[in-house]
């Protein structure tokens, strides 16, 4: 048997959200208008790298140490990173990005220099300003912390995978009194980062920013895409809460 | 062509992982583990890469006498525990060890020991009733610390139960109600990165 049975829920998922996906592509494409709410942290990018250029200052932007290039959340940190370097290269401003990850670091170096380029200041970019730290977490939130208090950025993103080092970097943003933007996948650092920073990205927020700062449509049409799957799972979770209300001893929503 | 053959690559890349999850065949699980060791490869040699700029960095800093102080420190660590390692080993008595329980791991634990503090001041910024929402966050809030210490049974038997009710019940919900959001996040992006609609890691875009 080359099929593992036990993945068939996945796979039945995985295929319906295939055709959403591309049926609200298809739908772009043919000319329907999708409204994207507004998202008051991807609006306060352009101000945040604006308040750095004004005050002369640094932008410090960071992945967080638990994630590596494989995870959807780095991915999506990038594609913000790629918007901002184009914003930082616009208004030359100096844009640092300390890794724990050194394949993170060789991405993003591509990811910035094409920012600047898009931008039309290639010359601009600076490969120095995005650098390997250390693998240790907290070799790393040490590092993070002391660039924060000596060079004292005007603007903090805090955008990837975080773990422990969330509350001590964001705490230390706050003291300097940084303009912070922050967005993680983990919901027990989210908590620190609704209290620490000015602006957090909630959920699936952190992976509609590449749609909402570009305003490419296509991309925006699979954010579409995921509002619809998440109604599908809405009412698949009533279905299942009145069935096993009426009926204790089914078993089929379970999987 | 410049794009072409990177966005294939990914295509073909991303079409293989995807089934290999779905197969029970041995050759799935030999292409998932190959790839995963392609991977630790890669990761060795961008972390050359990585290390190589670390120092040139750090050295030009120094030369610029720009934060010499931590600069130097910064490079006497990255070579004085390798050296410590060649020349002693890293067995028990080795001065690779001790320079590791007695330096690095007690820098570390002091690192993290911030975070009580730093969970002090946040909770005092996020703690204080400015709102209504606020006001309702402080109270939950209470409820749950009472609830969670031995001295709350003495208060009220229902202390520990409310406590509990509200991290099983509201909390849960709203922690679930996010992880949906960022588990669709995660696979539409992934989506959008095999299908090639996103493409912001390629240059020339």
């Amino acid at each position: 048997m080359w099929f593992d049975g036990s993945t068939l829920p996945t796979l039945i998922f995985s295929i319906i959200s295939f055709i959403i996906v591309l049926y609200t592509i298809w739908s772009v494409r043919s000319g329907r208008k999708f409204k994207i709410r507004e998202i008051p942290g991807l609006n306060a990018v352009e101000e945040a790298v604006g308040r750095a250029t004004e005050m002369g200052a640094a932008i410090l932007y960071t992945p967080g140490w638990g994630g590596d290039i494989q995870r959807p959340t780095t991915i999506a940190s990038m594609n913000i990173l790629s918007k901002v370097a184009e914003k930082t290269a616009e208004y030359d401003c100096r844009l640092l990005y300390p890794t724990h990850d050194p394949v993170i670091m060789a991405v993003a170096q591509e990811v910035a220099r094409e920012g600047y380029a898009r931008a039309g200041y290639p010359e601009r970019f600076k490969a120095d300003d995005i650098f390997y730290i250390s693998s240790s977490q907290f070799g790393y939130a040490a590092a993070v912390d002391g660039i924060i208090s000596r060079s004292k950025p005007a603007s903090i993103f805090l955008l990837g995978t975080f773990e422990a080092e969330s509350l001590i970097l964001a705490e230390t943003g706050n003291s300097i009194g940084a303009i912070q933007i922050a967005g993680t996948d983990s919901t027990i650092q989210l908590s620190f980062f609704i209290v620490a920073c000015d602006y957090t990205l909630i959920g699936e927020e952190l992976f509609a920013a590449s749609g909402y700062l570009s305003g490419n449509e296509s991309i925006l049409s699979s954010v579409k895409a995921q509002d619809i799957l998440k109604i599908l799972i809405a009412l698949f979770i009533i279905i299942s809460i009145i069935w096993a209300t009426i009926d204790p001893s089914s078993t089929w929503w379970q999987f | 062509m410049q794009t072409r053959i990177p966005l294939l690559v990914c295509l073909i890349s991303g079409v293989i992982m995807f089934a290999q999850y779905f197969s029970s065949l041995p050759i799935a699980k030999s292409i998932y583990e190959n790839i995963l060791e392609w991977w630790q490869i890669i990761f060795a040699f961008t972390l050359f890469v990585g290390v190589a700029a670390f120092i040139k960095t750090n050295l030009k800093s120094i030369s610029q006498k720009k934060e010499t102080p931590y600069r130097t420190i910064s490079l006497i660590g990255l070579f004085l525990m390798p050296i410590l390692a060649l020349i002693g080993g890293t067995k028990i008595d080795s001065p690779f060890l001790w320079a590791f329980e007695n330096m690095q791991a007690p820098m570390q634990a002091t690192v993290f020991s911030l975070l009580a503090f730093f969970v002090a001041s946040a909770s005092y910024r996020g703690f204080r009733a400015r709102s209504i929402s606020a006001s309702i966050l402080l109270v939950t809030a209470l409820i749950v610390l009472i609830g969670r210490v031995p001295i709350a049974e003495l208060i009220s038997e229902s202390f520990p139960k409310i406590g509990f009710w509200i991290q099983n019940y509201p909390s849960m919900s709203a922690r679930r109600a996010i992880l949906i959001g960022i588990g669709l996040g995660s696979m539409t992006t992934a989506l959008r990165v095999i299908l090639g609609i996103e493409r912001t890691y390629l240059r020339g875009n």
